[in-house]
Parts: structure tokens; C-alpha cells; sequence
């Protein structure tokens, strides 16, 4: 497969106040066309950031300070933000967490619709974008779909938006698709049906999909590759099987070993001590050092990644984590 | 108004009815809770799991006495408070406390740990300032907060440490029964586990009952001994924790359990596109509720709304297809 988004050493720093936080410090990976790549990692590991940067959404006090994201030949980190604005929504397009927030409430979901096709292809006619969207709204699944076209968001129940946002957000065939936490707002049978249904259309549209989420039990339904995240650094990165099944960092292992089960009685949860460290306030070495089992003097420098049994990782431990 | 030995709470078809204006100068009913008949066991663990909108969270607010019920009787130490407001419960309203699912809300912010903890106890008890102080100590070594947290205020912790102080205000007046509602739904992966961990800690120590209000179905598989699945207002599946998960009867139980993902277990197939959303509370047919989404639905279940049935061994299931 051809390699369609590569992201290499890329930084997004804000400079606060209290300090510079480095929210997404040193990170590279690449996704393959048709690939869906999960992104985990807990709040403020810099998940979203590294979304929000690879369609350079960052407000100040936030800049991308180095790096490239190579796209089609492009850096997309040098492109002038009338060029971005092309990309967005059209070949690159990203699906946010809450629906309500995405979608304008005083405009219909139909019109919505129309304007994200007619603005990227601006040859297409009002009956063609139109006949279009209502197609789209089709693959997501919304009944009616004619009658549907002309209600307002509010009419709409939160999984009902978020296919509208996911119809929207496909409607232009884009080849990279980013869902930053798209079914963290939404109930389980809903969240499954979301889930699905991005599998499926993004197989079929032949599109890329980068799915950012906390959830790991969500990355392991969906994800071809996995890169885990932890205070702005990828600590883990390689295929499904190997991340989740035999993973070789011991905040991996902590994060999967701490899920309650449905197949599998435990007394006590495994339970990672102490909280992700202040972006402001990082260890000297290892970031992970204060929570881990097995950190020792060693641990005082950050670990260089290396490659071990087919994935990246970023520990000193690894030989005795095996 | 008797209630067995064993039993620390028996409600009997609590009735909540909210009154929704659907224009000017008509409103309707809609059924929060509808006949809920529920026993609960001394020291044990029920958990009540279903979708949004299901009425898991007005089943706890009605039993803490933040909402009052209309109908039906929930009967606490021979009393009934069904219908009695927080003020008119008297000293009943210590032993039933509340943990909130959004630490962030649910603590003032301008109160400092020690006044947050200080207060149900000058609200409840005769305790002096010293001995009040102590209790506070106690209750922080019980929960894992440093003692040198107190004089900090709520807005300096992170989410899991807020919801240890949530914890500790609950549990400082030593209550019998503990409602939690969503209680770590809120926080990070890592620090669900601390949460859960030492809420099952805690239970065993001070023999603690806990109502525990979720969505998320491992989660109850882990930590209950009976579960109420709940469905636009009603019960329609009881049982010990084994039944539920071993066997579950009820087609909307099933369904729940087929979109829980889970790492070793693949949710997505074309199936879970079948599962539908939950409908509008408003306006309910006669027959049985879940019939619109149910694969079983025959002529028979519009007809009538079945009851929940006992089936024995305290198994329960309102489904005419059982």
C-alpha cells in the first residue's frame, strides 16, 4: 500500500504564561492509504493536539514549531492558510466529539450539506449537490433522508448528528479522515453503529482514518496501527496485534491490564499509581518514571525509540517487561 | 412499613413523572420512572445500567431525596421517604449519600478541601472542632488524600483527586447506603481503576451499600452483585450479577452486551446496525416499549404491555418472548 500522510518530528508548543508546554513534542508516524490509524492516550497526553496540527487548527498561543506533515507531496506545515482551508473539509476532513458543536443550529442539515460540497467544487450544480448529500445521509443510515434534509440540528438526537457530521464530513471523498473522540458523547448501541458504520464507508470511499480516543477497547475494534501517547510523546507505536496483545511499555500494558473485562472475573483492577505529570512540570527523564514498576536509576534520561519485535517503543524496561 | 432484616432499601413502584410543554397550552406526561419495584441488600452491590434517557439517574435522585416521587412508596429504615424532601427525612438523610459523576461540578469551588469535608459533619452531627477534625483526618486516610491537600481548593486537584475528595464527603458520615451515580465516567483510563479499587475497598471496610447508576456494562460486570437493566423508565431485566451475564433473557439486555466493545471481543458486524435508538419518552404505545428495536416483535407485543415477571431465585424479566 502507498504511504498517503507522513508525519515526521512534528512540535506544537503553546507558550503560556506559566511556561512553554510542549503539548506535542518530537512525535512521527505515517498512515497508508485505506489505513485507520488509533491514537490513544488520556487527557492531556496531546492526542487531539496532534489532530488539530495535522490540519494546522492551532490557535495561538499554540504554533507548530518544526516538523512536516507530508500530504500528496505538500508539507502541509508550509501551505498558507488559503491553501488549508481548500484542503479542509475537502481531501482532508475531521469529525470532532460533540455533534451539537460541529453542526450550525440555525442552518438546515441539508443546506449544510451542499455548501461543504459546493465550496471544495464549485462547478457542482445546486440539484447535483444536493441529490448528492441526500445519498450521503443514506450510507449513514439516517431514516428519511429527504425529509431529513431540511431539519435543524436540534431536531436531531446526538447519535442522528453525528451521522450528519460523519455524511458531511465524507461527502467530498476525502483520502484523510480525523475523529477526534467521535462517540465519546454517544451511548454504547449508538457509539457501535458510529463505529461501524466509519469502518465501513472510510473502506469504501477508499479514505485514511486517523481515530483519536481514550478508549482502548474502541481502537481495538477499529485500528489497523496504533500509536499510544503519553504527556505529548508517542511511547508505543505499531500494529494492532502487536500494541494490544503484546505490548512493551509498561504504560501500554498498565492501560490495557486496567480495563474491567466482560469475559474475565478479577477481584482487583491492576491500577496504574498516580496521574499523568503537568506538561509544565515533566520529569527529567523518563515522563512515565514516576508511575512505572520498573523504573529505576536508569530512567533518569529519556529512553531513545527503538524498534523491538515490529513496533517502536520508548523504554529502557523492555527486556524485562518481555 | 416493614422491609426484611437483609433488605436496607425497598422500593415499590416509585412513580416519577416530569410534565414536558410541547406548546403554550399543552404539556404531557413523560414517565421518568414507571412502577419501579427494586429490593436492595445490606452490604451489597446493585448496580441499575442502561442508555441515556433510560431514568438510571432520577432512580437516584428520587432515592437521595433530590427528587420526590410521586407515587409508590421507598421504604429506609421502616420509614417511607418516598415522597419526603431532603429536610423532612431527618436524620435518615445521613445514612443515604450521593457521589456525582462530574467531580468538577459537583465540589464548590471556593470552599477549601477541609470546609467541604467539614461541613456534613456540622450540618449532622454534635462533634466538637477537634473531634470533627479528626474525623476528617480519618476519612482522608480512608480515601488516600494528603493531609497537606487541606487548605487547598477543589480547583487545584485533577479529576481522580476530586473525586476521592467527592468520595470522602460522602462517605464522612459514615452512611449506610451510597448512591453513585456515573461516578468515574468522567475521569481518565488509568485513574478509572484507582476509583474503582477503592470504592470496593471502601465498601468492605465500612460495609457500605452501593447504588451504582452506569452505562458502562464491564464496569458493572466487575463491581456488582445484582444489576437492574433499565428501558424508557422501566425495569426490564433483574437478576444477580451471574444470570444477567451468563444468561441474559431479555432482548434489550442482549442487544446492550452485543455493542460493548471490548478488546478481545469484535463488536462490529452489520449486526449492530440493527439496534436502533431509544424513542422519545413522550406518548409510549400501549404494547411493550422496546418493540420498535426488537428482533423478536410479533403481533402479540404491541397488543399488551407486558409485566415484569418473577421468574424465581429473585430472576425477574418483563419480555412476553422469555
Amino acid at each position: 500500500m502507498s504511504e498517503m500522510l507522513r508525519v515526521e518530528n512534528l512540535n506544537t508548543y503553546f507558550d503560556t504564561r506559566k511556561g512553554l508546554v510542549k503539548a506535542v513534542d518530537g512525535i512521527s508516524f505515517s498512515i497508508d492509504k485505506g489505513e485507520i490509524l488509533g491514537i490513544v492516550g488520556e487527557s492531556g497526553a496531546g492526542k487531539s493536539i496532534t489532530g488539530f496540527s495535522l490540519i494546522n487548527l492551532i490557535d495561538s498561543p499554540g504554533e507548530i514549531v518544526a516538523g512536516h506533515i507530508f500530504f500528496d507531496d505538500r508539507d502541509l506545515v508550509q501551505l498558507s492558510e488559503d491553501e488549508l482551508s481548500k484542503i479542509r473539509g475537502g481531501e482532508i476532513s475531521m469529525i470532532f466529539q460533540d455533534p451539537q458543536m460541529s453542526l450550525n443550529p440555525v442552518i438546515t442539515i441539508g443546506k449544510q450539506l451542499i455548501e461543504t460540497v459546493t465550496y471544495h467544487n464549485p462547478e457542482t450544480s445546486k440539484q447535483a449537490a444536493y441529490k448528492k448529500a441526500v445519498e450521503m445521509l443514506e450510507l449513514v443510515g439516517m431514516p428519511a433522508p429527504e425529509k431529513r434534509m431540511a431539519s435543524y440540528p436540534h431536531q436531531l438526537s446526538g447519535g442522528m448528528k453525528q451521522r450528519v457530521v460523519i455524511a458531511m464530513a465524507l461527502i467530498n471523498s476525502p483520502q484523510l479522515l480525523i475523529a477526534d473522540e467521535p462517540t465519546t458523547a454517544l451511548d454504547v448501541t449508538i457509539q457501535a453503529q458510529i463505529l461501524f458504520l466509519m469502518k465501513k464507508l472510510t473502506k469504501e470511499f477508499g479514505s485514511s482514518l486517523i481515530l483519536i480516543t481514550h478508549d482502548i477497547a474502541v481502537v481495538a475494534q477499529m485500528c489497523d496501527k496504533i500509536a499510544v501517547m503519553y504527556a505529548g510523546r508517542i511511547v508505543e507505536y505499531g500494529s494492532n496485534k502487536d500494541v494490544l496483545y503484546n505490548p512493551k511499555h509498561p504504560y501500554t500494558k498498565g492501560l490495557i491490564q486496567c480495563l474491567p473485562k466482560l469475559n474475565e472475573e478479577k477481584d482487583r483492577l491492576y491500577q496504574i499509581p498516580g496521574v499523568m505529570p503537568s506538561l509544565l512540570h515533566l520529569p527529567e527523564g523518563c515522563y512515565f518514571s514516576d508511575r512505572c514498576p520498573y523504573a529505576d536509576d536508569e530512567c533518569n534520561v529519556y529512553p531513545e525509540t527503538k524498534t523491538i519485535e515490529g513496533r517502536l517503543v520508548s523504554c529502557h524496561k523492555v527486556k524485562q517487561i518481555s | 412499613m416493614s422491609q426484611s432484616q437483609a433488605d436496607i432499601l425497598k422500593i415499590e413502584n416509585v412513580e416519577k413523572i416530569f410534565e414536558i410543554k410541547v406548546s403554550s397550552f399543552k404539556s404531557k406526561n413523560l414517565y421518568a420512572l414507571n412502577k419501579i419495584t427494586l429490593e436492595v441488600e445490606r452490604g451489597k452491590t446493585i448496580s441499575v445500567v442502561g442508555e441515556s434517557g433510560c431514568g438510571k439517574t432520577t432512580l437516584g435522585k428520587v432515592v437521595s431525596g433530590l427528587y420526590q416521587a410521586e407515587k409508590g412508596t421507598i421504604v429506609f429504615h421502616d420509614q417511607d421517604i418516598a415522597q419526603k424532601k431532603p429536610q423532612q427525612r431527618g436524620l435518615l438523610q445521613k445514612d443515604i449519600q450521593m457521589i456525582f459523576q462530574d467531580p468538577y461540578s459537583s465540589l464548590n469551588p471556593r470552599k477549601k478541601v477541609r470546609d467541604i469535608l467539614e461541613q456534613p459533619l456540622k450540618i449532622h452531627t454534635k462533634l466538637n472542632k477537634e473531634e470533627r477534625m479528626a474525623t476528617i483526618e480519618k476519612t482522608c486516610a480512608d480515601v488516600g488524600i494528603d493531609l497537606g491537600y487541606l487548605s487547598r481548593y477543589p480547583h487545584q486537584f485533577s479529576g481522580g483527586q476530586r473525586q476521592r475528595i467527592a468520595i470522602a464527603r460522602a462517605i464522612i458520615l459514615n452512611p449506610e447506603l451510597v448512591i453513585a451515580d456515573e461516578p468515574i465516567s468522567a475521569l481518565d483510563v488509568s485513574i478509572q481503576a484507582q476509583v474503582l479499587n477503592l470504592m470496593m475497598d471502601l465498601q468492605e471496610k465500612l460495609n457500605l451499600t452501593y447504588l451504582f447508576i452506569t452505562h458502562d456494562i464491564s464496569v458493572v460486570k466487575h463491581l456488582s452483585d445484582y444489576v437492574a437493566v433499565m428501558y424508557l423508565g422501566e425495569i426490564v431485566e433483574y437478576g444477580t450479577k451471574e444470570q444477567i451475564f451468563s444468561n441474559p433473557q431479555h432482548p434489550y439486555t442482549k442487544m446492550l452486551f452485543l455493542a460493548v466493545p471490548d478488546i478481545d471481543n469484535p463488536i462490529l458486524s452489520e449486526k449492530v446496525l440493527e439496534t436502533g435508538e431509544i424513542p422519545s419518552p413522550i406518548d409510549l404505545p400501549d404494547g411493550c416499549y422496546f418493540a420498535g428495536r426488537c428482533p423478536l416483535k410479533d403481533a402479540d407485543c404491541e397488543k399488551e404491555h407486558p409485566p415484569l415477571v418473577d421468574k424465581g431465585n429473585q430472576y425477574k424479566v418483563r419480555c412476553i418472548k422469555v
